[in-house]
């Protein structure tokens, strides 16, 4: 149906629109690529007054490197941007072929990966990685500028640790351990144009022996937020992995997750999937390491 | 202070277009400028009906704020052909292929495809599928329509 009369606001700096936000509170509704909010809005979900887009405020949507911080991606990066960047290839390449499962093309050129975050699905496709990757969000607030491990932004289904005047800037991706590999496998109901039912990141490095030194393994869809499997990946830190080890790392996974029974698909499945995923996830980015060493 | 001026090109044509801020460049196109061969589909994103390029980039039409088109390039459809009898290599290809059943996916599909062929002129069949993933189509079940992108590949040399 028609969305409701609103006045569409654009703010030129993230104090304008942090202002705004308050100023506006529960009438307004932060825009950037739209492609979440447009939605919900014909839908009558929401019916904001407001519509504060913040794509006009400038140096947002860069992607950056360097030696120190590692990779930084502008919360207002389209999805597009991160998929085809030869810098996040190159680094961080789980990234760019995680992103590429959001959507479809349309729909990667306009939503941004601020967007993904902030809008918080339990399957949003890129947090696990990010998660995994030990990525931190960068929070532009009215008090100034804040960091935090974007293990703990999310709080539930569609709830983060974002104040409503308060706007994701940022990510930053350290740089990748010696020795390290990272694969993100997405389990849907179609190859394109499909939230996905069950996501795992899998990132880990190795010691030289072939060990693994650290690993985290991050699940998406089968809980209120991504959830690291932390007993899983008790289980295989320090060890040699063989395929006994993955298998029972990868039971305890699915042991660990609390999938939900929905449209898509049921909890028996999601549990059962989760198992698989982790065990093939472990597998591809032990391959990947190995050939590092 | 709920409506505005926009100023956006359309296949190459300067426009100027009083919008509400509550309408989609879908609704500019379709209704202010009268260039209909942008279909509304599902109008919530999911269909691709309703592809342009803007700024060189295949959108949903239906997701973009009206204001957000501020400034920017469009091409719909009816920029691809040369009047109305000339059409584009894309278009003669899904004519020759039999990609065309009853139109209504056709616009948005070929809008894909140009995308596609723009950023990778010899795509693999994956890369077709993959390009055009965002466009549905109830009539032809898919097979004629990456015929046709690929026949379109194989035009350009």
């Amino acid at each position: 149906m028609r969305m409701r009369k609103f006045v569409h606001l654009k703010p030129k700096t993230l104090q304008e629109a942090s202002s705004l936000l308050s100023q506006y509170s529960g009438d307004a509704k932060m825009i950037a690529g739209g492609t979440e909010l447009v939605n919900r809005m014909k839908g009558r979900l929401i019916t904001p007054e407001y519509v504060i887009d913040i794509t006009y405020i400038p140096g947002l949507n860069k992607i950056a490197y360097d030696e120190k911080s590692g990779l930084t991606i502008g919360a207002l990066c389209p999805l597009s941007d991160i998929e085809f960047s030869a810098l996040v290839s190159k680094k961080h390449d789980a990234l760019a072929r995680a992103v590429h499962t959001i959507g479809s093309v349309q729909v990667r050129n306009l939503g941004t990966i601020g967007g993904n975050l902030c809008n918080a699905a339990p399957s949003a496709d890129s947090a696990p990685i990010l998660i995994g990757l030990d990525a931190r969000a960068m929070i532009f607030g009215p008090a100034g500028e804040r960091v935090i491990e974007l293990k703990h932004f999310f709080i539930g289904p569609g709830a983060t640790v974002l104040k409503s005047n308060e706007i994701l800037v940022g990510l930053e991706v350290p740089n990748p351990a010696p020795h390290s590999a990272a694969t993100y496998l997405k389990q849907s109901l179609r190859r394109a144009m499909g939230l996905a039912i069950v996501g795992v990141a899998v990132v880990l490095s190795l010691a030289p022996d072939g060990s693994i030194a650290d690993i985290r393994i991050v699940l998406g869809a089968v809980a209120p937020t991504p959830i690291r499997a932390v007993k899983a990946e008790a289980m295989v830190r320090g060890k040699k992995l063989d395929g006994k080890l993955i298998g029972q790392a990868a039971k305890v996974a699915s042991d660990e997750s609390e999938p939900i029974s929905d449209i898509r698909s049921s909890k028996e499945y999601r549990k059962d999937i989760v198992e698989v995923l982790t065990g093939r996830a472990i597998q591809q980015t032990l391959e990947q390491a190995l050939k590092t060493l | 202070m709920e409506n505005e001026t926009i100023r956006l090109t359309v296949n190459g044509e300067p426009f100027e277009a009083f919008v509400k801020h509550n309408s989609t460049l879908l609704d500019v196109l379709r209704n202010q400028l009268k260039l209909t061969g942008t279909k509304r589909g599902c109008d919530a994103g999911d269909c691709g009906a309703c592809t342009v390029i803007m700024d060189g980039r295949p959108v949903n039409a239906c997701l973009v704020l009206a204001l957000k088109a501020d400034g920017r390039e469009i091409t719909t459809i009816e920029g691809l052909s040369e009047g109305a009898t000339k059409l584009h290599p894309i278009q003669e290809a899904f004519v020759e292929q039999g990609a065309i059943q009853c139109g209504f996916c056709t616009p948005g599909m070929i809008m894909s495809a140009k995308a596609l062929l723009d950023r990778n002129a010899k795509p693999t069949d994956g890369e077709v599928r993959t390009g055009i993933a965002g466009n549905l189509c109830r009539c032809t079940g898919y097979v004629r329509i990456i015929e046709a992108v690929k026949a379109a590949a194989q035009k350009s040399g």
